[in-house]
């Protein structure tokens, strides 16, 4: 076995051999997934605890402040010592609440979010499935999500947690739309809708170096959406803590709350992944056409750094966004979508398709 | 025959339900209570309930002697503590006919000034937070430390200072205290363009704020709006200009007065009462006569029998003081006539038809307190 | 026509708004040598108070544990909220007379508003504020005070 950071694919391929060859064929595939799930819930854990971190860190540089300091060096471990907290908590009964879809809806919410990353590859051969419509895949699962929301609006018995799902619901079903279609852009662009080949396309270049302004304004659109998407500021609506105190996870406390706080840490993660994989390259290293040196220098970097470091400038951005804007109201974000970005979508598929009908893209 | 069922048909567009914004909520700055009637977002109308921070200061001051009612004052509008307190030291000294020194008078002026942009900072720091943009908090609230840095130097508190008293100052300024804040303008003068660049050009903001919550000039005099609120809708009632106190009339200052009165119009008109605020305290501030920082009092302030009242200028509108006196050192009625429970009646006429959001940013933008409502 | 080119003024003005905003941020996260907050607890050796900070009053002792204070309760009465309680003592003088002097000088932290009042009023200087700020305790009868240390007397050339 020839293992290397570069490549995943032959270790892949050792460990299902040695499964395989030990274990009858069921049994194989069970450990497999096990495995996976394991290495998923980890990185999970993980990345939310961090990004949480981060985020902190990243308003308090924002805020002229320093931000968490008290817990370890820098404040590193105030995450965990919060996630401790909120899983000692208390879990407050809510007497009217409809307590089936009550406790189902941060489930709902997790496992919407934890479906998504099965098919994100982070480096090459790194990605626990990889469909042949994983585009399409991860568009849906991610929208299951708005599920759970809008359950845990309606069994809180809440009002201001109702007000906020209802804003969710709309706000996710709209902006689904210029998600769905910034991505077609891109699609349109690669040819394929499976991850691996699409981060494959951009060997010699990122798409959205690639598509000329339609593929940046396909990003752009991108980032705005899924921001909304992700019910994140300026688009929190769903929120809103100076008008509906926590808006859909009013009610909720202690363990389930924190799933409602990691999902939200962890769909942003996942819509950074998918933007840094379809318009910046993914796990692809940055190349400048014919330098070969610096190329080389690029190469060094292993994969997964590239696709670490992208997924967080994305992450970054949006954080950016978040600690600079004022909130929209509802029936702006509504204007937003349906009469700016997706007019402006459509005329960019449009475009995109006749570029590449004419073969004017690299 | 056929028999009619009448079944009883709801229509459920009119259908209304209500919630409580407060005691407890983030968006109320205290412990307000509106009962909201809403139609899905829309607000129908809403019902202030107050009373949470009730302390009767009024019935306080009956028992307490002059100079001890300058401390409660503080403790009303206590984001313009100074100039309450001015307002009883200004009724007191008009009782007793005393003539408080010039100095003092220019002091006091600065004061207020500094105290009104220290008032408008929070305001603009909270009105971002209502808003949804958290980090004004901090940018405002970091500048705002200034200003009571400098308070705390001459005047060893922060927030609650009870500095006046009827006759002058409490305590002389600090000699670094004009060289502060002049260097504090000078600072300012450079980060209001961060609030500018931050918020107040923000297209978000603006699309939110303008031709929402609209009050006009007729309106803003009957429910007795003062303060940038009122001037917002055009309502001239800058006590500042019309009765003027301290040195006022010395000094060269703009009444900016707006002509929509929506919640931008009452937005910028803070922001543009602290470049205002910050070209008083330069003409003032290089100019400040020696003298004595307090006129000299009697022991015991016993005020003539009579009915006495003086307003002046706090940074939410007009503050009112009103006293009966029978001659003893203890006044027989006290009435505050606080800006911010005139301005929160007009909030259930603004607020009506717009979305649960713009009432939070009309809230905002009347920017009240809810100590000064209750009292 | 026309309403096209505002649509597109719009997002362009829209943008360039938010660029600004985002410039603000941006600028701030970059500079992180403008961050005033100040590191409390670690602080405390280097942290000085103004000279005129109101912590709390206190009655200053000279190196003979004596202090100013005569008991007349001037400060009693000017007290708007009854934080001060004088109890006075008599004692006899060697001339064969009776004096009042300061028993204990008690002193409610916890009432106290910051006016000043007594501070002022006091017609010996006795009363002072201190610098020290941090009152937090767990027992609220530990905010009562005496501020007159025990032994102690009043300085000699106090003339009532
Ligand atoms: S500062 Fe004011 S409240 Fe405190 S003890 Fe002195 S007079 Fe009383
Ligand atoms: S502190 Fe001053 S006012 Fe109070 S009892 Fe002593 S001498 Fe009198």
């Amino acid at each position: 076995m020839n293992f290397s950071i570069y490549d995943f694919t032959s270790f892949n391929q050792w460990i299902d051999k040695f499964l395989n060859d030990n274990l009858p064929a069921f049994w194989a595939v069970a450990v497999e997934m096990v495995i996976i799930g394991v290495a998923i819930l980890l990185f999970y854990a993980l990345v939310g605890l961090f990004l949480v971190y981060a985020e902190r860190k990243v308003c308090a540089f924002m805020q002229n402040r320093v931000g968490p300091n008290r817990v370890g060096p820098y404040g590193f471990f105030q995450t965990i010592a919060d996630f401790i907290k909120l899983m000692l908590k208390e879990l407050i009964y809510i007497k009217n609440a409809d307590q089936l879809l009550f406790n189902l809806a941060p489930f709902i919410v997790i496992i919407a979010s934890f479906m998504a990353i099965a098919a994100i590859p982070f480096a090459k051969g790194l990605h626990a499935i990889d469909f042949d419509i994983g585009v399409l895949y991860v568009i849906a699962v991610s929208s299951l999500g708005v599920v759970g929301i809008l359950l845990a609006g309606w069994s809180s018995n809440n009002k201001y947690s109702l007000i906020g799902a209802m804003r969710s619901g709309a706000q996710i079903v709209s902006y689904e739309l210029s998600v769905g279609l910034s991505l077609i852009t891109i699609i349109i662009l690669a040819g394929t809708m499976q991850f691996s080949e699409i981060v494959e396309g951009q060997r010699d270049g990122w798409f959205i170096f690639k598509g000329h302004i339609p593929a940046f304004i396909a990003f752009i659109i991108f980032l705005i959406s899924s921001t909304a998407e992700t019910n994140r500021g300026p688009f929190d609506l769903a929120e809103a803590e100076s008008e509906l105190t926590a808006g859909f996870h009013t009610e909720y406390s202690g363990i389930k709350f924190a799933f409602f706080f990691l999902a939200e840490y962890m769909n942003m993660f996942i819509v950074a992944s998918i933007a840094a994989t379809v318009f910046l390259g993914g796990w692809m290293p940055f190349h400048v056409g014919s330098w070969a040196g610096f190329n080389h220098v690029m190469d060094f970097i292993p994969p997964f750094v590239w696709y670490i470091g992208k997924t967080f400038f994305v992450i970054w951005v949006m954080m950016w966004f978040k600690w600079t804007f004022p909130r929209l109201r509802i029936d702006q974000l509504l204007t937003l979508e349906w009469k700016y970005l997706l007019p402006i979508n459509l005329v960019n598929i449009l475009i995109m398709a006749f570029i590449v009908l004419m073969g004017w893209h690299f | 025959m056929k028999e009619v069922i009448n079944l009883p048909v709801k229509n459920v567009e009119e259908e209304e339900y209500h919630i409580n914004m407060g005691p407890q909520h983030p968006s109320t700055h205290g412990v307000l209570r509106l009962v909201v009637s809403l139609q899905g977002e829309i607000v129908k109308s809403l019902k202030p309930h107050c009373g949470y921070i009730h302390r009767g200061i009024e019935k306080m001051c009956e028992k307490d002697t002059y100079p001890q009612i300058i401390h409660l004052t503080d403790r009303m509008d206590y984001l313009s503590a100074h100039i309450n307190n001015h307002a009883v030291c200004l009724l007191v000294e008009k009782a007793l006919e005393v003539e408080v020194p010039e100095r003092v008078k220019y002091i006091r002026t600065i004061i207020d000034e500094l105290n009104r942009i220290a008032s408008h900072q929070l305001w603009w720091c909270s009105f971002g937070m209502d808003m949804g943009g958290l980090t004004c908090y901090f940018y405002g609230l970091r500048d705002r430390e200034k200003i009571l840095d400098i308070f705390e130097e001459s005047f060893g508190s922060r927030l609650l200072h009870s500095s006046y008293t009827p006759g002058g100052l409490m305590m002389d300024i600090h000699p670094d205290f004009q060289k502060n804040v002049k260097a504090f303008i000078k600072y300012f003068r450079k980060k209001i363009r961060d609030y500018d660049d931050l918020l107040t050009g923000n297209m978000i903001m603006q699309m939110r704020t303008k031709g929402v919550g609209l009050l006009s000039k007729e309106d803003a005099i009957s429910y007795g709006v003062t303060g940038p609120s009122g001037r917002a809708s055009g309502f001239s009632c800058d006590v500042r200009k019309h009765h003027p106190y301290g040195v006022y009339d010395k000094v060269d200052f703009r009444e900016i007065l707006g002509t929509k009165g929506d919640t931008f119009e009452r937005y910028m008109m803070r922001m543009n009462e602290m470049h205002e605020s910050m070209r008083i305290i330069e003409q003032l501030i290089d100019n400040i006569p020696a003298g004595d920082y307090s006129a000299k009092m009697k022991a015991v302030l016993k005020l003539p029998a009579g009915e006495y009242y003086q307003r002046v200028e706090a940074s939410r509108g007009e503050l009112g003081v009103y006293c009966i006196s029978d001659g003893n050192k203890t006044p027989y009625r006290m009435k505050f006539r606080s800006p911010n429970f005139s301005n929160l009646s007009a909030l259930d006429h603004i607020s009506r038809g717009v979305k649960i959001a713009d009432l939070v940013a009309i809230g905002g933008s009347l920017d009240y307190v809810i100590p000064d409502i209750d009292r | 026509m026309n309403s096209i080119f505002e649509y597109f003024a719009d997002i362009f003005h829209t943008v360039k708004s938010l660029l600004t905003g985002m410039k603000v941020t941006g600028r701030y996260f970059f500079s992180p040598w403008e961050i005033v907050t100040q590191q409390y607890p670690e602080n405390r050796k280097t942290l000085k108070m103004y000279d005129r900070f109101k912590g709390e009053v206190i009655m200053p002792h000279n190196d003979h544990n004596e202090h100013r204070c005569t008991g007349c309760g001037i400060c009693e009465t000017a007290c708007p909220n009854g934080t001060i309680e004088i109890i006075q003592a008599k004692i006899d003088m060697p001339d064969g007379k009776k004096k009042r002097i300061i028993d204990r000088h008690i002193y409610h932290l916890g009432m106290c508003t910051f006016c000043g009042l007594c501070i002022k009023a006091c017609p010996s200087d006795a009363l002072a504020w201190g610098q020290e700020f941090e009152h937090a305790v767990f027992d609220r009868s530990k905010l009562n005070k005496t501020l007159n240390q025990p032994g102690s007397s009043i300085i000699k050339d106090i003339v009532e």
